[in-house]
């Protein structure tokens, strides 16, 4: 039995508490495959925990367990733990368990690929080394609808400046004759992305969750690399490679990249991830795993990017500006919402802050957030368009429209507001925050 | 025809419209013969009016009007009836004249004066009027020792390069300036102002020379190499403050031999033609474009052949530059194009982008000069618009339906380039238009969207399309509509397109009805306010096709209501040819479901 436990966290569980666990997941699933031999359980509601199953390969089963909440009550003097067993809500949960999968498969490739190169024991391997360090970056308290998404944040841009940038990108894989895909982006938002949409949901995921908060704060110390500038013959540039070489002038410099695994159900592929920065202008190269990326190929890519990326960050700096000083009106949107569309997997947020390494912060009360992945729930169940309009408490009304394969979420505070009010509010902010698309009223 | 033998002939020369014929038989006077039909033709004699003054030559500037060069000025005539047959002197000016030279194009006459000639005078001439521009000092190579001529007649060339009028000198040369060799220098001589030494052009050689302006660049021949060298001012060139130092943009090359054909009886034509001898030294060169070669007894045009050129110019943007200014461009330009987006020799997208934007500047300000074209003529069609001239369309104006005909369309089509180059291309071309603001044809969209499809790049066409990169249209939108059923988000692309253009309301309802989505159509109309005035039938067809009772009846019952409210009844006029759904409704939900009419 201990042979079907590939990895358990926490380690230090005794292991036949760990069959006991894992034996009792196997048969639930087993036991209401009876019941609906297509769509097995999702979870299970206990009154202390909350438990995931994911298949995401056939036969290989991950299970996260989730405690609930807990509310410390005196009775009689004596503190009394009482587990809110409503909390949780079942859709987030089970996403945050599909983006383990689809993480690990970003860099480690598919479960059974492991197993085909290297046995049991390179899978085991993988997964202790990968999901030691990502669980920890897991910040379960603070997930919410967002992660139920899982969508890309586009930049706003005009179109020259957007052309521009293709060229760019099109250039530059043509002198880097070797990079096979490419993607940008801008204040960590995606412009451009040449890797087909569900990789790219992942990859963006990791780049903005992980990879570019992590050098941030060297970032806001000092003004980007100083060594930069003394280097002969070259123009001055910010660029630097987030992945691979610190330094290029270190001779001893490792060009070493992350691998990603992309395409894993059909071709297959396997590349090397560099992202390059300069300014808030980062680009990802991915170049085929076959040939590894030398240091001269790093120094090459960095004197033919660098001084344009700067030129083109500037641009799109500058361009950002004179389109946010035309639409002037609307500085800070007045609405609190959550936009997304589940054709380009794009979203929009007003509600959080921007991502910090740790958590995304939501500005609005958990029991709000807990409202909207209801209806969301709820939306994910129907067919049909629809909109639902909640009266919360103190004030607060919130707003859910679904049409086609949008969904908009609306958060409003307005004293004494009744329903037609409301209605009204929501459509004016789908008239200024979204005329250009066909949004159903 | 025949003309009485009065001496011998000297210089023999038609007015403007081969009216009247001019002849010189000596030093002092010119004859004048009329051709016009009916008249007798008898000659008429304009002696020179200056004393002692022999006559250098003469010039027609008009149909009438003639200027007699003699070697102490110039004497400015009219014949003012020709039937009269006399002369009226319309201005004279003395100067010291050592020879001179006549540019039709221009009225322009260049006078040599003073002693060592190279100071040099120029006159304009217009409708009896004559002008004198200032006059100015040729730059001699080295400072002669003696005082006699040193400005020579066959060194210097008028021509008009660009529209403009240039004095073209031909420096020897020299063997104490250490020049690498002889060079053309350009004098630029404007209507007004002084004239400016603005063009130096490095021949890189010695020898004989000869020169030609065709096409507005300045062919200089070289009898010792018997080969040509072409220069164009509009190129770049070295900019030293006040000339552009200009090399010759293609390496000399031969004029293509003239092929001689061998007169004979016909049936002996198996002879081949005989080649003519080329540089010969019996070669006349006259300006602009022709050569007169006396011993063969030929007078040829000399034209350039921009084919050739493409290959001997690697430099894509230099060879564009040359080929945008020429007059026969159009389908040389559309070879290179196709040319350097093939294999072999691809250029790079830098090189194509180049190009690009090149043309597109070019097709750029013909579209403006149209446009403000056309609003002078908007503006006021009454009023005099004889200033205006409707802007010519040159060769050089490559549009859109010229890259998509024989370049792109062709381009997309070849299987042998990868598709990341020909997308790459697409764009590129789209970048280059939208830069210089140039509308884009929907035919260059199909075109993209059709690569795009066959490769299955959905995600790079969504991409593009989120960002408005293909602009909003119909058809377009329409193009959108049919990909749906390959690539399902296309739907919402099409729709949110169609929303967006704000005047195809009526598809965005015919979209919704297809689908079935009868109450999402009807609650769009009635958003827009148009629900009163489409037609019933319509969407309860849609209903009943959709198969929902509920869905039916609330689209009936909606129609009833409308039908109430606008004609006070609500029940449906036969011209909305519901019949047949009433009789569905009654079917269904019984008769009393119909709705009553109230009565206030």
């Amino acid at each position: 039995e201990e042979k079907k436990i590939l990895f358990y966290h926490p380690n230090e569980v005794e292991k036949n508490e760990k069959i006991r666990n894992v034996g009792l997941c196997e048969a639930i699933v087993q036991f209401t495959r009876t019941f609906s031999p297509t769509k097995p359980a999702k979870s299970l509601h206990t009154q202390k925990n909350r438990q995931f199953f994911h298949e995401p390969e056939e036969n290989f089963w991950m299970v996260m367990v989730v405690r609930n909440p807990i509310i410390e009550k005196h009775k009689d003097g004596k503190p009394v733990y009482e587990y809110q067993e409503e909390e949780l809500l079942d859709k987030v949960y089970s996403s945050v368990l599909q983006q383990c999968y689809s993480m690990y498969k970003l860099f480690n490739g598919t479960f059974l690929k492991a197993m085909e190169d290297g046995g049991v024991k390179l899978l085991k391997e993988r997964l202790e080394k990968f999901f030691h360090r990502y669980l920890q970056t897991l910040h379960l308290q603070s997930c919410d609808l967002l992660d139920v998404f899982c969508g890309i944040s586009f930049f706003p841009l005009d179109k020259m400046t957007y052309l521009k940038i293709q060229s760019f990108i099109n250039r530059m894989e043509e002198s880097l004759n070797i990079v096979k895909y490419t993607a940008f982006l801008y204040n960590d938002q995606l412009i451009w992305s040449g890797l087909e949409q569900d990789d790219m949901r992942i990859l963006y995921k990791y780049l903005t969750t992980s990879l570019f908060p992590r050098h941030m704060e060297p970032e806001l110390a000092g003004r980007d690399s100083p060594i930069r500038a003394e280097m002969p013959g070259n123009l001055q540039h910010y660029g630097r490679f987030l992945t691979g070489p610190l330094n290029l002038n270190d001779p001893e410099a490792k060009c070493r990249f992350p691998k990603i695994f992309v395409n894993t159900d059909d071709t297959y592929e396997e590349l090397h991830l560099i992202v390059y920065k300069a300014m808030s202008a980062a680009v990802c190269f991915m170049i085929d795993a076959s040939i590894p990326p030398t240091l001269e190929f790093c120094r090459k890519l960095d004197s033919i990017v660098g001084p344009q990326l700067t030129v083109l960050a500037s641009d799109i700096c500058e361009q950002y500006n004179i389109n946010k000083r035309i639409s002037g009106a609307e500085k800070e949107p007045q609405f609190k919402f959550i936009y997304f569309n589940h054709m380009n997997l794009a979203e929009k947020s007003t509600i959080h802050m921007r991502k910090t390494p740790s958590v995304s912060l939501a500005s609005v009360h958990p029991d709000l957030m807990k409202i909207l992945g209801d209806i969301n729930s709820d939306f994910s169940r129907a067919d049909e368009d629809e909109e639902i309009i909640v009266k919360a408490m103190s004030d607060y009304w919130v707003v859910g429209k679904k049409s086609d394969q949008r969904e908009l979420y609306v958060i409003l505070n307005q004293k004494n507001a009744n329903l037609i009010e409301v209605n009204e509010e929501v459509k004016k902010l789908c008239a200024t925050q979204f005329n250009n698309i066909f949004f159903l009223d | 025809y025949r003309m009485e033998d009065k001496g011998e002939v000297k210089c023999i020369k038609f007015s403007l419209g081969n009216k009247i014929l001019a002849v010189q038989r000596t030093l002092k006077n010119v004859d004048f013969l009329n051709f016009i039909p009916d008249s007798p033709q008898l000659e008429y004699t304009q002696e020179c009016k200056t004393k002692n003054a022999n006559i250098l030559g003469f010039c027609w500037t008009s149909s009438t009007e003639i200027v007699f060069i003699t070697d102490q000025g110039i004497e400015f005539y009219q014949v003012v009836l020709p039937e009269k047959r006399s002369l009226k002197l319309l201005k004279n000016q003395s100067i010291n004249v050592n020879w001179y030279m006549y540019c039709p194009e221009s009225s322009v006459i260049l006078l040599s004066t003073t002693v060592l000639g190279n100071v040099l005078q120029p006159f304009y001439f217009k409708s009896g009027t004559m002008s004198k521009l200032s006059k100015f000092e040729i730059e001699l190579p080295a400072a002669p020792k003696s005082s006699k001529l040193s400005l020579s007649e066959r060194d210097i060339a008028l021509a008009t390069i660009y529209g403009q009028l240039y004095v073209l000198y031909l420096r020897h040369h020299s063997r104490t300036s250490n020049s690498t060799g002889a060079e053309v220098v350009l004098y630029h001589l404007p209507r007004e102002g002084s004239c400016k030494k603005t063009h130096i052009l490095k021949l890189n050689r010695t020898g004989k020379f000869a020169l030609n302006v065709v096409d507005n660049l300045v062919v200089v021949h070289h009898q010792d190499t018997e080969t040509s060298v072409i220069f164009d001012i509009k190129l770049k060139g070295e900019f030293d403050g006040t000339t552009t130092i200009h090399q010759f943009v293609l390496p000399p090359r031969s004029i293509q031999p003239y092929q001689i054909p061998v007169a004979g009886p016909a049936s002996v034509t198996t002879q081949s033609p005989v080649p003519c001898k080329l540089y010969s030294s019996s070669w006349i060169v006259f300006q602009p474009d022709i050569i007169i070669s006396a011993s063969e007894g030929y007078l040829w045009n000399l034209q350039v052949k921009l084919e050739p050129v493409v290959n001997l110019l690697p430099d894509k943007g230099r060879l564009m530059d040359f080929l945008l200014q020429r007059k026969e461009c159009k389908m040389v330009i559309l070879a290179v194009c196709s040319q350097m987006l093939s294999e072999p020799g691809r250029g790079s997208l830098s090189v194509i982008a180049t190009v690009f934007d090149k043309l597109n500047h070019e097709y750029k300000k013909y579209l403006e000069a149209e446009q403000s074209y056309m609003l002078v003529v908007e503006a006021g069609q009454s009023r005099s618009n004889l200033l205006l001239k409707r802007p010519i369309r040159t060769q050089a104006v490559i549009d859109q339906s010229d890259m998509y005909t024989h370049v792109l369309s062709v381009f997309t089509e070849k299987k042998e380039a990868p598709h990341k180059f020909t997308i790459a291309v697409l764009m590129e071309y789209i970048r280059s238009l939208n830069q210089f603001q140039i509308a884009i044809q929907h035919y260059l969209y199909e075109l993209v969207i059709k690569t795009l499809v066959q490769h299955n790049l959905f995600y790079m066409l969504h991409q593009f399309l989120q960002y408005h990169v293909l602009s909003d249209s119909k058809p377009l939108a329409c193009l959108l509509l049919s990909l749906e059923s390959i690539y399902p988000p296309a739907h919402q692309l099409s729709l949110d397109m169609l929303k967006r253009l704000s005047t195809a309301n009526d598809e965005i309802v015919e979209v919704l009805l297809s689908k079935h989505q009868v109450l999402a159509a009807l609650r769009f109309i009635r958003g827009i306010g148009g629900h009163d005035s489409i037609s019933a039938r319509k969407f309860l067809d849609a209903a009943k096709q959709a198969e929902d009772d509920m869905l039916f009846y609330t689209i009936f019952r909606f129609f009833e209501q409308r039908n109430q409210r606008l004609r006070g009844n609500p029940s449906f006029t036969p011209g909305e040819h519901c019949e047949e759904h009433v009789t569905f409704f009654k079917q269904v939900f019984g008769e009393q479901a119909l709705m009553k009419p109230t009565t206030f």
